[in-house]
């Protein structure tokens, strides 16, 4: 692992003139964490699906899972954008555990007046195909619907799952995941995405609640946000990776960064770094402002773009960048020895997930055009 | 390694009364029909629009008012220059002096050049050129050839510059001149000097460009007199005050604005449902600019605190024109039509024609101008700590 003095730090950290406050000491805290237990060996055994139970531990002694649960509900209760910053933390140490997922289900959860419970959480369906209705019965809910994909799914120890009632009504559910049927898949990164299958499970009617309206019409745009989020602290890993080793190897007697072709190569990379995360700092900044997952149904509606422009520029950045770092590795990186595979393997997973660029692309250019040429300057002006 | 400085900026209150003066006043000029929005660009000269746009106070705004401005912040001109620029404002007479000779001469100009030629400038009277480029100094800006020589006063300048946009209308040139040895690392012995295009000894001949358009020039200098109070900073100190300039030329809004009319024209003639492919392809393009606003922007911001972020310019220049380049190539994809030169109608259909017609012949020059996209990856190289 290279050195702090390695890394891009400007964008996932506030600005050094910034005063040092709480969330800058949370940032810090957050890197150690990371730093310390996010070893070369427990990143391979996450990959034979293994827990990484005392890393989980050290991220819940630090309140990091409750980032996005307030103060007044027991919580850590962080600005917004301050969470995402920690979840472009983890992604740049590609700590295989579902704290991103964990943040904004217990968010959301204790946003319904839920209690949060101990442990791992994730949330689903994670894409537009799949759905969950809810009948009422005596008693609670009964579900029914098939779910793929859903992110560490069996690992998780909850599911926040996002159901519509018979009457149109958006829901949702806490369910255990040990009482689910669930069947094991991976994504490129060997993070779990498990398939559920629910067929009348019954919950009881304290365990499920109406959906906030940062959730009524499902995960998707949250999840799209969150994964913007992780791309952005993926790509700084991976670009930190190839400065690192163009710095170091040596070829036809000089440094591989002293090539031409390698530095041009590597600036196109870094010009789709800085897009990226400023496409990425939009959506964080817009989300907070309007006040995260308590954000209202109108404020919900004007995120569908920066969260889409989110998506959409980091996606491309990812498949462009993680084509570069690996041209630059050669061979090296090529291996499951070198470290570059752990984020660039989520990159590639990363951007298919919870909508690929070319969903959030049509959802800019569908609202654009709505709206025709001459509204489309006030949206970027401003 | 050096990170970016793409800190998130806000805009302070001026800045969006002065979007509101700009959007008055560019009301105005469309009501009176005194340009085509998708005939024209930032590259398009008309000193009436820029007399007007001074006198309406867009011009110089960052300039001290006893020097004509109105000491607003580089976020307030940020804001002013991406309005004008996503009208199609035709703004050339008046864009270099505005954007980097005016700063350069408040930073480093003598009191007298201050006091005869910003006034002027802010009124959108006086207009500049940039002399950079020389026959065998393209991009390979430390081979400046043009020599100075000590003359009682001042210095004499002999040689040539080329691709100077305007030289033949505008009032004045910052000329780079190779005032003493290069030394080793290329980059001593130059020396910035403001060139009065009216007086003698000096000369211009046109260079149409392949639109058939007379735009740039070539300039030969022969003994003209620069005087002592007519050079920018210290003798010596070209390079370091030219970098500096260079933030300014590259970072703004017209290194991704310049065929965004030809976005709208594209948006309305897909119409308010456009299939799949035109939804994607539009929409990618948007999720290209909106970061890029947020990248100038930030610049700006680091301008204002008077710091020189030559890097992060670099990067706005070369991430921009790379989108600028995709607009036409994506639009003609999306509407097969043949673009075809001022047709002279005006329905919608042709307006969109000539919008794509502009812009093809002018997308080359996107990624050369200011620095050509080789230039930007080796200086982004260089802030990557690989040079």
């Amino acid at each position: 692992m290279e050195s702090e003095v390695n890394s891009i730090d400007a964008q996932s950290r506030p600005a050094p003139e910034a005063e040092p406050d709480i969330s800058a000491i949370v940032l810090e805290q957050a890197d150690r964490l990371f730093h310390e237990h996010v070893t070369p060996a427990v990143q391979a055994d996450a990959d034979r699906s293994v827990w990484p139970t005392d890393l989980w531990r050290a991220v819940e002694e630090a309140g990091l899972t409750l980032a996005l649960v307030p103060e007044h509900a027991g919580g850590f209760g962080l600005p917004p954008d301050d969470a995402l910053r920690v979840i472009r933390r983890s992604a740049w140490a590609a700590a295989p555990i579902p704290l991103a997922e964990t943040m904004v289900a217990a968010g959301l959860w204790s946003l319904t007046g839920g209690d949060v419970p101990e442990g791992s959480l994730t949330l689903g369906p994670v894409n537009q195909a799949d759905a969950i209705t809810a009948e009422r019965r005596a008693g609670g809910w009964r579900l029914d619907g098939r779910v793929r994909r859903i992110p560490w799914g069996s690992a998780a120890g909850n599911v926040l799952l996002h159901a519509v009632s018979t009457d149109g009504e958006p829901l949702v559910a806490l369910v255990p995941s040990d009482t689910l049927d669930w069947a094991s898949r991976r994504n490129l990164a060997d993070e779990p995405r498990d398939r559920l299958s629910l067929s009348g499970l019954d919950v009881r009617w304290d365990a499920v609640h109406p959906a906030p309206a940062a959730c009524r019409d499902g995960f998707l745009p949250l999840g799209a946000l969150i994964r913007s989020q992780q791309m952005v602290g993926a790509l700084e890993r991976a670009l930190d990776h190839a400065l690192l080793h163009a710095g170091e190897r040596r070829q036809f007697g000089r440094s591989l960064s002293k090539f031409q072709a390698v530095q041009h190569m590597l600036a196109e990379a870094a010009g789709h770094f800085a897009a990226a995360t400023a496409a990425a700092d939009l959506a964080a900044a817009e989300w907070s402002a309007a006040g995260g997952l308590e954000a209202g149904a109108e404020a919900v509606a004007e995120l569908a773009f920066p969260i889409a422009v989110a998506k959409a520029r980091t996606g491309e950045a990812a498949g462009i960048v993680a084509a570069i770092v690996h041209q630059v590795h050669g061979a090296m990186g090529f291996t499951q020895e070198h470290p570059l595979h752990y984020s660039t393997r989520r990159l590639w997973s990363w951007r298919d997930e919870f909508g690929g660029e070319s969903h959030w692309q049509a959802e800019i250019g569908r609202l654009v055009c709505s709206r025709g040429g001459a509204a489309l300057w006030e949206r970027l002006a401003t | 390694m050096q990170g970016f400085r793409f800190n998130p900026t806000a805009l302070p209150p001026e800045a969006e009364a002065a979007r509101t003066r700009v959007r008055r006043f560019l009301a105005g000029e469309l009501e009176a029909g005194t340009y085509a929005p998708h005939r024209s660009s930032w590259t398009t000269f008309d000193a009436g629009f820029s007399r007007r746009a001074g006198a309406a106070g867009l011009i110089g705004m960052t300039l001290p008012t006893r020097y004509g401005g109105q000491e607003q912040s580089d976020l307030a001109r940020f804001v002013v220059t991406a309005e004008l620029l996503a009208a199609g404002a035709p703004c050339f007479a008046h864009w270099v002096a505005d954007r980097q000779s005016a700063p350069q001469i408040l930073r480093h100009g003598s009191e007298r050049a201050r006091r005869e030629i910003l006034p002027p400038i802010a009124r959108g009277e006086c207009f500049f050129g940039i002399g950079m480029s020389e026959p065998d100094a393209g991009s390979d800006l430390a081979a400046v050839r043009t020599r100075a020589v000590r003359t009682d006063g001042g210095w004499l300048v002999t040689g040539s510059k080329i691709w100077t946009s305007n030289a033949h209308r505008v009032h004045y040139l910052i000329a780079l001149v190779r005032t003493g040895d290069a030394g080793e690392n290329r980059h001593g012995g130059l020396t910035q000097v403001i060139v009065d295009l009216s007086k003698p000894g000096v000369t211009v001949r046109p260079i149409l460009n392949m639109a058939g358009h007379h735009e740039f020039n070539e300039v030969f200098f022969s003994d003209y007199l620069v005087p002592d109070d007519m050079v920018l900073g210290a003798e010596g100190q070209g390079w370091e005050i030219v970098t500096s300039e260079l933030a300014f030329e590259r970072s703004g809004p017209d290194r991704f604005l310049s065929d965004y009319p030809l976005l709208v024209e594209l948006i309305d003639r897909v119409g308010p449902t456009p299939d799949a492919r035109q939804a994607v392809e539009i929409g990618r393009l948007i999720a290209h600019l909106a970061p890029l606003m947020r990248m100038s922007r930030s610049v700006a911001g680091l301008l204002h605190q008077g710091q020189s972020p030559e890097v992060e310019a670099a990067l706005v220049k070369d991430v921009g024109t790379a989108f600028e380049r995709e607009v036409p190539e994506v639009a003609r994809r999306l509407v097969p039509v043949e673009a075809e030169m001022d047709s002279g109608d005006d329905d919608a259909a042709d307006r969109f024609a000539d919008a794509l017609a502009h812009t093809v012949l002018d997308a080359p020059a996107y990624t050369l101008r200011g620095g050509t996209r080789e230039v930007m990856r080796g200086v982004i190289a260089r802030g990557l700590g690989l040079r």
